[in-house]
């Protein structure tokens, strides 16, 4: 065995204290649901880890008005210092169970324990800490001197960052004065039903945050009720359309935080070995399955092929394999509908002309896998370039100048997010200025902070969250009158 | 037969250290009706000289911690403050004369004023700073930088501060990445030692807050012209002889805040006073 | 005082390189060509070397590597002939309670101990048994470096004479960071030529960057490309005198610069971390930096080094720990 073929450095699940069957977290209680309780699965094995309620309309219904009542009879009275103290709890909690909520994550979506360990759950705690602290500030956030929540906020959040997804609506929306009901994705409901006994354990008011699982339906279900005043959801430019034209004329708020093909581009005079790093965690960090990924690589012409022979070497040292191993780099993919739409939009690109290149991985027997794959020869024309696959797959592009990167950058309807790699600082801050991206990472790739704003231009979705502006699309200023019906 | 107790001894706060003054000098400390309650450290000049050392040797290190960090820092005090809550609601019920209701008012009034600080450690610059639009081809960019070294007074009123107007004082000074030296009430020391105490076991580095106890008058004159100081807080200096002291100051051209009539526990104003704004310029060109 | 400005000593590898007559001029370009470092980058793909976890078989294969891999060393103004004969026993012998841990890879010293290292080790010698321990010497006024061009090389001179397997030299960080690269890489030249023995063949060179005094990553990766083109045969971080020493940041830059040279050359030059890393999670890795930025051929004696003292006993405790399954303690280890 060579020394690059570590030794298992499993996680033990041990920390874990799951229940079989989950109920729906409603007025601050489990219950039953009454829909089809479906499984939640583990993607790296395929094996069951427990049983989930399925949340009807009349669920959805019960859900929003437990939210309701706790909004206008405790929530809504109580001062921002107390809302804050609540949120301060949650955090501590949420620093306390970390490695518990670690393995779970990793367990329920596929991805690597180490990412979840030193990514996704710190992030978690960060936010949540980061939102309490607004909560007694609201005044100063910009939304005028005196703020007001929405009301009921109803939240739908994809598979990829399960918990961190559902820190980024919970978080800002309470802090705001809001309360919530949230449905996770259907294959990852895990860590928001552990987040719903984190609320018991903070003591957090009943209603405040109701968790209700299930599937498109019930999604369906939370949008079209009568008795919301925000949707915020986070998912496909497809659903996110639909959600837009349903709401639309009416007096709730949306925001969107949607798809993305982020262009990732290196200049002739970049660091060199960084922007490979950078590339590698653009992409194959979370197995690509990140909106803001940086699916696109637009690289000097000049450079190309020094750039795409460092790329595969140092795709040579990934190492995928079972998720809760320490030392693995690339999970499962989250499901086996997902490997499908990968597997299918990488075959167009076999068969659209471009040349793919894939990392020697040892593909394990069960579970949901994808090796990390480099296509080049890739042109602004086809699939692999414009679609997003939403898996470890990265498409290489050249291009001349600083003119014809921007333009082939922007050249797509999404606009979430964009890297640029040059030692130039006024070249960077120049190509800044011009992308089309809210998130705009230089000389470094998928970095986040509560403090930093994120979301999306043109089909990537609208709305902003981390930050100051992360409060806006939960407040509204005192002095607007609503229209809508 | 009651258990005979044991007095604890006051000492200053140097540091992260406990130390008596170097003047070896201590002086009463009574309840209002002249009752003893303790023998404080009376600080000398060499005291307040080496709390500015302390101080700035702690500030870069502190400055340098993300805004994240030091907002956890900021909370924790309030964790162990909390956890801590009836040793101070004795000592102000002894100190000031006052009922325990009153007392746990004032306690609870402390705590949330750090937990109000601590959640703005990360979110302030956000708020006092920002991109400007300058006429050209520039990234223009604004933001508050801690001003350094803080000597700060604590109020001296007769009562209802000897902890909340400390923690009113300090909290904002240190939210930004500041280190400070605090003279405690003249009269009313002991929350303040009880309070460097709870420092001293919340992850606050030692230096990044240094408190002083005895009498003003002798220290503020040195601690105001002293060269390596970057500000005076006199917010809490109306009894003493401020105007000297701000000309004092003059000389090295500090910032000073000048004392104002109550001191408010929740100020964006107050956070800012004790930062500076640096704003940087660069280029932008595709070419 | 340089009256003048020479041309520079041609190499073998600068010819390949800039080809022809190289010229200051063209040295300086060269390497002031060569694409930056990202430090905050190269910061964090360190961290995640860190994240490696290394366990059961890996753990135990890394530890007995790490030893093989130590020059184990003593370089301190009162080290004594009986200092040097206890360190080049425990050199041979590292663990008292098990005699199958492997022995290190060399005792380092200083030009005027290395006699007496050669006698100490005897039998145990590099030149009598293949998995002997060499000697390997500072020289050219280590550690500062400060001294005549003729006083350097005959502080090389001498200790090869004396019997040296190995020389490790420092570079001239003053003229360096004023921009003399010239200077710098004449100096390493006429080094390497003072390690030419009698026999025609030359001892072994290792060539100290002093990366804490040069500062910046991209300056660490100048003097590593600069090091190599004027005939190094292993790059070094440090002498260990300076604080920062070694570093997994400054170490992966040079191993990327040398992984970059066997690309363009297929030559593999080694590499040598010194000073600082004293715990064996830290060397372990170290050895995982090799492993995947130039790869496990690297992971040999030949090509890749610790510079170390304390850092034998902490990796000879964890050996123990591994095959008694208790914590070890400093009673079970020599003191040398």
């Amino acid at each position: 065995m060579g020394f690059l073929d570590y030794a298992p450095a499993p996680e033990s699940t041990s920390v874990l204290n799951l229940q079989k069957e989950y109920g729906l977290f409603i007025g601050g209680e489990f219950v039953d649901g009454h829909g089809s309780a479906f499984a939640t699965v583990s993607p790296s094995t395929e094996e069951v880890i427990a049983t989930v309620a399925e949340a009807t309309e009349a669920d959805v219904d019960k859900a929003i008005a437990a939210a309701r009542k706790a909004y206008d009879k405790t929530w809504s009275r109580m001062s921002g210092s107390e809302r804050g103290k609540y949120l301060f709890r949650i955090a501590r909690i949420l620093q306390e169970r970390a490695r518990e909520l670690a393995v779970a994550e990793t367990l329920d979506n596929g991805k690597p324990i180490r990412e979840t360990r030193d990514v996704d759950i710190p992030l978690v705690a960060a936010w949540f800490f980061y939102y309490a602290g607004w909560a007694d500030k609201l005044e100063y956030a910009g939304a005028g001197p005196n703020p007001k929540a929405l009301g009921v906020a109803a939240q739908i959040i994809p598979w990829n960052f399960p918990l961190l997804m559902l820190a980024w609506k919970i978080a800002p929306a309470l802090a705001a004065g809001n309360t919530v009901v949230l449905k996770p994705a259907e294959t990852t409901p895990l860590t928001a039903l552990l987040f719903a006994e984190i609320c018991q354990q903070a003591d957090l008011p009943a209603g405040v945050v109701n968790i209700v699982t299930g599937a498109g339906a019930t999604g369906a279900a939370l949008v079209a009720h009568p008795d919301i005043n925000k949707v915020a959801f986070t998912g496909s430019t497809p659903v996110g359309r639909n959600i837009a034209q349903t709401l639309a004329g009416s007096s709730t708020k949306v925001t969107l935080e949607l798809g993305g093909k982020g262009a990732n581009i290196i200049f002739d005079d970049a660091a060199i070995d960084q922007a490979i790093e950078g590339v590698v965690s653009g992409i194959f960090f979370n197995q690509g399955h990140v909106c803001c990924a940086g699916s696109r690589l637009l690289v000097q012409e000049n450079i190309h092929d020094d750039v795409v022979s460092r790329l595969q070497r140092r795709l040579s040292t990934l190492r995928l394999g079972d998720p809760l191993d320490k030392n693995t780099d690339i999970g499962a993919v989250n499901s086996k509908a997902q490997l499908a739409r990968i597997t299918e939009l990488a075959n167009s690109g076999d068969e659209e002309g471009a040349h793919r290149w894939s990392a020697a991985c040892e593909i394990p027997a069960r579970g949901f896998w994808f090796p990390p794959t480099v296509f080049t020869d890739v042109q602004t024309s086809h699939r692999i370039a414009r679609e997003e696959i939403f898996g470890p797959v990265l498409s290489v592009m050249t291009f001349r100048t600083p003119d014809e990167a921007v333009a082939k950058a922007n050249n797509t309807p999404y606009g979430l997010s964009a890297g640029i790699w040059t030692e130039k600082a006024s070249r960077m801050l120049a190509i800044a200025d011009k992308l089309r991206a809210g998130v705009i990472w230089a000389n470094t790739f998928n970095k986040f902070d509560p403090a930093s704003p994120f979301g999306g231009y043109k089909e990537s979705g609208y709305g902003r969250e981390g930050g100051r502006h992360g409060l806006f699309p939960y407040l509204e200023s005192s002095d607007w009158t609503k229209g809508g019906r | 037969m009651a258990r005979l107790s044991i007095p604890k001894t006051y000492k200053l706060y140097i540091g992260g250290k406990f130390p008596r003054s170097e003047s070896g000098y201590t002086f009463e400390v009574t309840t209002p009706k002249g009752e003893f309650l303790a023998n404080a450290a009376k600080a000398s000049r060499k005291d307040a000289r080496d709390a500015v050392t302390a101080a700035r040797a702690a500030q870069g290190g502190f400055a340098g911690l993300t805004a994240y960090n030091r907002g956890q820092i900021l909370y924790r005090i309030a964790e162990v403050l909390e956890g801590r809550r009836d040793q101070f609601v004795e000592e102000i019920r002894a100190s000031e004369g006052v009922s325990a209701q009153a007392a746990n008012k004032q306690v609870d009034a402390a705590i949330d004023t750090w937990v109000w600080y601590s959640g703005f450690a990360d979110k302030y610059a956000q708020v006092a700073g920002n991109g400007n639009p300058v006429a050209g081809p520039y990234f223009n960019i604004s933001t508050p930088e801690p001003t350094g070294v803080v000597v700060a007074l604590a109020p001296a009123g007769k009562s209802g501060e000897s902890l909340l107007g400390l923690s009113a004082v300090l909290a904002p000074i240190l939210t930004s990445g500041n280190t400070a030296i605090v003279l405690a009430h003249p009269t009313q020391p002991l929350s303040a030692i009880s309070f460097a105490e709870v420092l001293a076991t919340s992850d606050v580095p030692g230096g990044v807050v240094n408190i002083l106890t005895g009498d003003p008058a002798p220290l503020m004159p040195w601690l105001a012209s002293h060269a390596d100081v970057n500000a005076l807080d006199l917010a809490g200096g109306s009894e003493g002889d401020w105007v000297t002291w701000q000309s004092d100051a003059a000389d090295t051209l500090k910032r000073v805040l000048a004392p104002s009539v109550g001191i408010p526990a929740r100020s964006v104003e107050r956070i800012v006073a004790f930062t500076e704004l640096k704003t940087v310029w660069h280029t932008k060109a595709l070419g | 005082m340089m009256t003048r400005v020479p041309a520079v000593h041609q190499t073998p590898r600068s010819q390949t390189i800039l080809g022809g007559s190289p010229t200051e001029k063209a040295l300086k370009r060269f390497l002031e060509g060569i694409p930056g470092v990202d430090t905050i980058g190269a910061e964090a793909r360190a961290a995640g070397f860190n994240t490696r976890s290394l366990k059961t078989s890996s753990k135990v294969w890394g530890l007995n590597t790490i030893i093989s891999m130590v020059d184990l060393t003593t370089l301190e103004g009162a080290d004594t002939p009986g200092k040097v004969r206890t360190l080049a026993k425990k050199a041979t012998m590292p663990d008292p309670l098990d005699l199958s841990a492997p022995s290190v890879a060399a005792v380092c010293v200083y030009g005027d101990m290395v006699a007496e290292t050669r006698a100490a080790l005897g039998e145990w010698h590099v030149s009598k048994r293949p998995d002997g321990v060499a000697v390997a010497a500072v020289a050219t006024a280590f550690p500062s470096g400060r001294a005549s061009l003729p006083v350097k090389i005959m502080d090389t001179e001498f200790a090869v004479s004396e019997g040296a397997d190995e020389i490790d030299m420092v570079i001239d960080r003053g003229a360096f960071l004023a921009g003399k690269m010239g200077l710098v890489f004449d100096q390493i030249v006429q080094v390497k030529e003072a390690c030419q023995r009698p026999d025609g063949s030359y001892a072994h060179l290792k060539v100290i960057l002093e990366t804490g005094e040069l500062a910046t990553l991209d300056n660490v990766r100048r003097a590593s490309w600069l090091a190599i083109l004027a005939g190094a045969d292993f790059i070094k971080t440090s002498t260990g005198k300076v604080q920062p020493a070694a570093t997994l940041p400054v170490t992966t830059t040079m191993l990327e610069v040398i992984r970059d040279w066997h690309g363009m050359t297929g030559e593999k030059i080694g590499m040598k971390p010194a000073g600082g890393i004293r715990a064996s999670k830290d060397a372990l890795r170290y050895l995982v930096a090799v492993a995947e930025t130039v790869g496990e051929e690297w992971l040999t004696p030949d090509l890749f080094r610790f510079g170390a003292s304390s850092l034998l006993n902490d990796v000879v405790m964890q050996r123990q720990k591994m095959t008694t399954g208790h914590y070890s303690g400093p009673d079970y280890v020599s003191v040398d």
